[in-house]
């Protein structure tokens, strides 16, 4: 049973999706499993031949244990495990394995059990990454959602109120936020969208998620996460992307290396994105792994929200309603459009200033929207 | 003039980014926003919807004239549908 971010405990195995005997592609579905996010497809990671069931219907299941069995092509007696992912400690007698290395192998899908030890006998965050590497296919769990799958929204509601008492408990937030002016932004978006049809122009939203994505490179220690104790710093920027579900709740999958797309590039990953989180299907990866999240109220919402960070990441950015405001320009008064966008971050990693210096450059960057 | 309800065009537009709304009343008067937990992505989806099935050119500005149901029919008048 994987594990689809850092509070799920359990799921409820509702479907087996191929028999005992039957051949398995990489990629292929094997089970049904209905979490707090959803109904969540579970793929195989490797070709093979079903061997056994371990896990009957109906079922509620740990994470970690064992869900069947798959054997290799070219395996005829060991089987090899897949489709399930223990977080077991490994049954190896004398390795041991860091909290640190067991939480990334945990977040990463990664079976424990079958890494090999370093020079030092031990199994550390290196072999985890090495594994992670290494690996020819990234789980891709998929989910659907309220409509298509009866998710649970009081159950979704429990994982949220979970993941948030969490947050308050242990994080030391603190709180810094600055109002942006948008009139380049607004009139260079209103320029480029003027000569496209409507279904390719691009949300304000893009530029402002590149533009934060990029402002991170200075301010890397609100990039990253907290575990066993210490900031580990993410070299990657996944941006969680926080999505209202019609009827309620909220889900915020990640979009992978924000920094490295191009503004339509990343239209395309956040148009796929709400069209999956809404009526398709989610990955795993997109759930476990966002480095940072980014929560934008959208039009005629309000003007500013002080958000609640997502354990393990250590920064969440809240972006308020872009809005008319009074605004100085050269001693005088004039009328701007505006957005307040706030930082929470985890004192625990840093300070109010490194907030304080990221909004800086995300300012910075909006003034030359055309070089994002 | 174009034979077509515009009430029903916007509908469709609007069935096209919501199917689970099929069979569910529409009030005619309330933002879209308002009425169905509508973003600016799903906004953005039913103006190209609108779009595509109208021919219409429908610009950034003309917006906030598109906002709800009855909205979107005075806008498709005044562009020339008619109901048949």
């Amino acid at each position: 049973m994987p594990a689809l971010g850092a509070d799920m405990e359990a799921g409820t195995l509702v479907e087996w999706l191929k028999r005992p005997g039957e051949r398995i592609a990489r990629g292929d579905p094997v089970a049904v499993v209905e979490t707090q996010k959803g109904a969540i497809e579970i793929e195989s990671f490797q070709p093979g031949v079903l061997a056994e069931i371990r896990v009957d219907v109906g079922r509620r299941v740990p994470v970690g244990e064992v869900l069947a069995l798959i054997r290799g092509e070219d395996e005829a007696a060991a089987p090899a495990r897949a489709a399930a992912r223990p977080m077991a400690p490994p049954a190896l007698p004398g390795v041991r394995i860091s909290p640190a290395a067991r939480r990334l192998a945990e977040a990463e899908g990664i079976d424990v059990a079958a890494l090999h030890p370093g020079a030092d006998g031990n199994i550390g965050l290196a072999e985890v990454e090495a594994a992670r590497a290494a690996r020819p296919f990234a789980p891709a769990p998929t989910a659907r959602t309220p409509a298509e799958r009866g998710l649970d929204l009081v159950a979704m509601r429990q994982a949220i109120a979970a993941a948030m008492a969490r947050s308050q408990r242990e994080i030391p937030h603190y709180f810094v936020g600055s109002t942006l002016e948008l009139s380049t932004l607004l009139a260079w978006l209103e320029h480029v969208n003027a000569a496209r049809p409507p279904a390719a122009r691009l949300l304000y939203l893009v530029p402002l998620l590149k533009a934060m994505a990029r402002a991170l490179a200075a301010v890397p220690e609100l990039n990253g996460h907290f575990v066993d104790g210490r900031f580990v710093r993410a070299e990657a920027v996944h941006i969680g992307v926080a999505v209202a579900l019609r009827g309620g709740g909220l889900i915020a999958p990640a979009i992978h290396g924000v920094d490295r797309l191009d503004l339509d590039a990343l239209m395309a990953k956040l148009d796929d994105l709400v069209l999956r989180v809404r009526g398709g299907r989610l990955r795993g990866s997109e759930l476990a792994d966002p480095t940072i999240t980014v929560s934008n109220l959208g039009e005629r919402t309000a003007d500013a929200l002080l958000p609640v960070i997502y354990p393990p990441q250590v920064a969440i950015v809240g972006c308020g309603q872009i809005a008319p405001r009074p605004w100085a320009v050269d001693g005088a008064l004039a009328v701007r459009p505006a957005m307040t966008i706030t930082v929470a971050g985890d004192h625990r990693v840093s300070d109010g200033r490194s907030a304080a210096r990221f909004l800086a450059r995300v300012g910075e960057l909006l003034q030359a929207p055309e070089a994002l | 003039m174009n034979a077509r309800d515009p009430v029903e065009l916007a509908r469709a537009a609007l069935l096209g980014v919501a199917p689970d709304l099929a069979g569910e009343r529409i009030e005619p008067d309330t933002p879209f926003r308002d009425q169905f937990d509508f973003d600016s992505m799903d906004f953005m989806h039913f103006v190209a919807g609108l779009a595509k099935t109208t021919g219409l050119d429908i610009p950034e500005r003309d917006y906030p004239r598109l906002q709800s149901l009855r909205d979107c029919a005075r806008y498709l008048e005044e562009h020339g549908w008619r109901a048949a």
